[in-house]
């Protein structure tokens, strides 16, 4: 009798098993991303691994993106512009709770706010935050918010991963414990290997499909290819070998998503270093790259060229890419112009991804035919970081700057591509305060046409954004307008 | 000719390895320094017989000055070696239980407890990549073995009744060394100089395949593995070329050390005769 029994519950139990994975398989996911975020604060770091976790699943922002790169609402339900612009009444949902169950109210947006603004903000994009005059709680629900001038793209700079709501309860843990408003609670770091997630009962929104999310950090392109093909990861974003895409697409297990990025992958170049600081030098480089070349090569085909700093699927990319031709003669007739007639000797300084390692062999190889030495060397983020970003101790390197609407890091002299030139700086202070549409379109291209000209950087293409998943998830981004792996909308096919 | 089949095969393989590098100076298919994107990742075929990388560049030709790379990086390590380690070795021996002889050796000691290859990417990550400092990096480990292995042999010579005899006539220490001790141990260091030659082949392969041996575009059979890695499943050739090289080298090298051994060891040579 009593083996009878043991054997019973053996059996309850193995049923039980069997019943948990079977059910396991459509509720829950696991992600992989390379890059694991250094902690779990996106308003105080700028690394975009933080956001690719963490936005829109824990933490929300007044207006959010959404999949196609458009504003809409987040917490804020409305808003209400003055007339000359400067004043933004947002009214908040009401009923919203922060995962420690604390209230989100007015008076979270206006900590989160004058936190991001202050002095002493930590914040990596307070250009953000810097034409607000004031933020006063009107009610519990209602927060107005004062600009100093009228700002265009107010609403778009709130949707931004570092201007989410956080509280001032939860504040002090919130490298390690991020409680914000979204779909997803933060469960569980094990530094170095994942994050959990699991599903917020009390969401204000619909409730997402999936119980529970696991981000894994697999940053080597191998181990990464291994992880997809043992189906280990049922997602992986951003797959670091687009070699590998192919076989992926052939393998009726897998869908390939590929869409575009904000990031625009760019020859930066130290415009202040001699003879790089002449405009002729300049565009003999721009003439001697052939971004086809680099596409197919670097990237295997993955990537769309670009003649400026914009990203091609914006509606006003204007395509300058004739303004730099690959016309290898044409660069040397512009170097011997520029007094190099046997081209002269720089370096190329190269981030670990396999765009600006490959790419760099390759430009490197297209820069030698005009008589260009580029020396490179291969350097790790922390000393890139270092040396080139920091310390402007570089001639030419390569790298994807993934932010949304960048191009106003051209107005920055002390920015590391070392441009100063007064008339685009002015164009963009007047372009952050205009908030005509039209107006600002073509404020946007004259703003491309300028650095396009100047040849102040080579622009080589945007990256592509490649996702590799299990063929049965629905309802992944496609394209990245922020970076984001919003799980939201994401569910299992059966 | 039979007894010393292990010496004519690895000497073989060396030499064609070292034909290839020198012949690489003169000629070689492709301009690897010309990179040919609607080229690549060619199968092996009649224009280019190891086929293309992912550059669309000829393998055969990065092999061959790869070829280059390597023996010249495993060749200056073992001359640095050879170049500090024996001298050590001698004074050691000469001066044995005296203090420089403890100095020497236990200096020798705590390099030799090191991990060589992990102490090398320190070095080279401290210094910055290239072939140079990979060069002085492997090096430095080859002093203590040749130290070692100088002093060991010279110890069984100082006993011997030549040497009694110069230093009954009065020779310093120095030249006894220098006339006497060196000579001797010839064949020696050419066995441990032929293996350590094959080690440093295999640590500047490991160094560049982490991306801290020789720098792009200066090719290197380590570092045409690494990025061949995320290719292995589609395109083979890639990885196995570069792999084979390496092996082939220093399995060529290994048996010749071996080989040479035999055959220079005139007490082996008796005991076969």
């Amino acid at each position: 009798m009593i083996k009878s029994k043991k054997y019973i519950a053996a059996t309850a139990i193995a049923f039980a098993t069997v019943a948990c994975t079977g059910f396991a398989a459509s509720s829950d996911i696991t992600v992989a991303m390379q890059l694991e975020p250094p902690h779990l604060d996106p308003t105080s770091a700028a690394a975009g691994a933080i956001d690719s976790v963490l936005y829109s699943n824990v933490f929300e922002g007044l207006t959010r993106f959404a999949s196609d790169g458009a504003i809409v609402a987040g917490l804020a339900k409305s808003w209400d512009i003055s007339q000359d612009g400067t004043e933004y009444t947002f009214h908040l949902r009401s009923g919203v709770q922060f995962h420690d169950g604390t209230r989100m109210d007015a008076e979270d947006v206006k900590f989160s706010l004058d936190r991001a603004r202050a002095e002493d903000s930590t914040n990596a994009q307070k250009a953000l935050f810097s034409g607000i005059a004031d933020v006063a709680v009107v009610d519990s629900t209602t927060v107005k918010i004062t600009l100093d001038k009228p700002n265009g793209s107010f609403l778009f700079n709130m949707a931004w991963g570092d201007a989410v709501i956080v509280a001032a309860e939860s504040i002090e843990d919130i490298k390690t414990n991020p409680v914000g408003t979204g779909a997803f609670i933060f469960q569980n770091w094990v530094q170095g290997d994942r994050i959990e997630l699991a599903r917020n009962d009390n969401y204000w929104g619909s409730a997402p499909a999936l119980e529970s999310a696991t981000f894994k950090f697999i940053s080597d392109p191998t181990a990464a290819f291994a992880a997809v093909m043992a189906q280990d990861v049922d997602v992986f974003t951003s797959f670091p070998a687009p070699e590998n895409l192919p076989q992926f697409e052939a393998d009726p297990r897998f869908q390939v998503l590929e869409g575009s990025t904000e990031g625009e992958t760019i020859l930066s170049t130290n415009n202040k270093m001699p003879p790089l600081d002449n405009v002729k030098v300049r565009k003999a480089i721009a003439h001697a790259i052939d971004r086809q070349a680099i596409i197919d090569g670097a990237m295997f085909g993955y990537g769309t060229p670009i003649g400026t700093h914009f990203a091609p699927h914006h509606p006003d990319y204007v395509d300058l890419t004739s303004n730099s031709q690959h016309d290898p003669e044409l660069a040397k007739k512009l170097l011997a112009e520029a007094g190099f007639p046997n081209g002269f000797e720089t370096t190329l300084k190269l981030p670990p991804p396999s765009y600006a390692r490959r790419g760099g062999e390759i430009i490197a190889s297209q820069l030698r035919a005009v008589g260009i030495q580029a020396e490179i060397s291969n350097l790790e983020w922390a000393q890139w970081l270092e040396q080139v970003f920091r310390g402007n101790d570089y001639g030419l390197t390569i790298v994807s700057h993934t932010e949304p609407m960048d191009i106003g890091i051209y107005a920055r002299p002390d920015y590391y591509f070392q441009y100063d030139n007064p008339e685009f700086q002015s164009l963009i202070t007047d372009l952050n305060a205009t908030t005509d549409t039209e107006m600002r379109s073509e404020m946007l291209k004259k703003a491309q046409n300028i650095i396009s000209k100047d040849y102040v950087n080579g622009y080589l293409f945007e990256l592509a954004f490649t996702t590799v998943a299990d063929a049965k998830v629905r309802g992944l981004w496609k394209n990245a307008p922020t970076q984001a792996t919003d799980l939201t909308g994401v569910s299992w096919s059966d | 000719m039979m007894k010393y089949r292990s010496l004519i095969a690895g000497a073989c393989l060396s030499l064609i390895v070292l034909i290839a590098a020198a012949f690489s100076f003169a000629w070689i298919p492709y301009d690897i320094t010309q990179l040919s994107i609607p080229d690549k990742l060619q199968t092996p075929n009649w224009n280019h017989w190891l086929g293309t990388d992912h550059f669309g560049r000829d393998i055969l030709s990065m092999i061959m000055v790869g070829a280059r790379t390597s023996l010249a990086v495993a060749l200056l390590a073992v001359g640095i070696g050879m170049g500090i380690g024996v001298p050590l070795g001698l004074a050691a021996a000469a001066g044995r239980g005296a203090f420089i002889d403890e100095v020497i050796m236990r200096t020798n000691d705590l390099i030799f407890a090191f991990p060589s290859l992990v102490i090398a990417i320190l070095i080279t990550a401290l210094f910055g990549a290239g072939a140079m400092n990979a060069i002085v990096a492997i090096g430095v480990f080859n002093i203590p073995v040749f130290a070692r292995v100088s002093r060991g042999a010279a110890l069984s010579l100082w006993q011997k009744e030549f040497i009694l005899a110069a230093r009954v006539s009065g020779k310093s220490k120095l030249r006894i060394s220098a006339e006497h001790i060196l000579p001797n141990l010839t064949n020696l260091l050419i066995v441990q100089g032929t293996i350590q030659f094959s080690l440093g082949i295999l640590a500047e392969a490991g160094l560049s395949y982490v991306g801290l041996g020789a720098q792009p575009p200066t090719p290197s059979w380590g570092r045409m593995l690494a990025d061949a890695q995320t290719m292995v499943s589609f395109a083979p050739h890639l990885a196995l070329i570069p792999g084979s090289a390496i092996i082939l080298t220093v399995l060529g090298l290994n048996l010749m050390g071996d080989g040479l051994r035999d055959a220079l060891d005139p007490k082996l040579r008796k005991s076969r005769q």
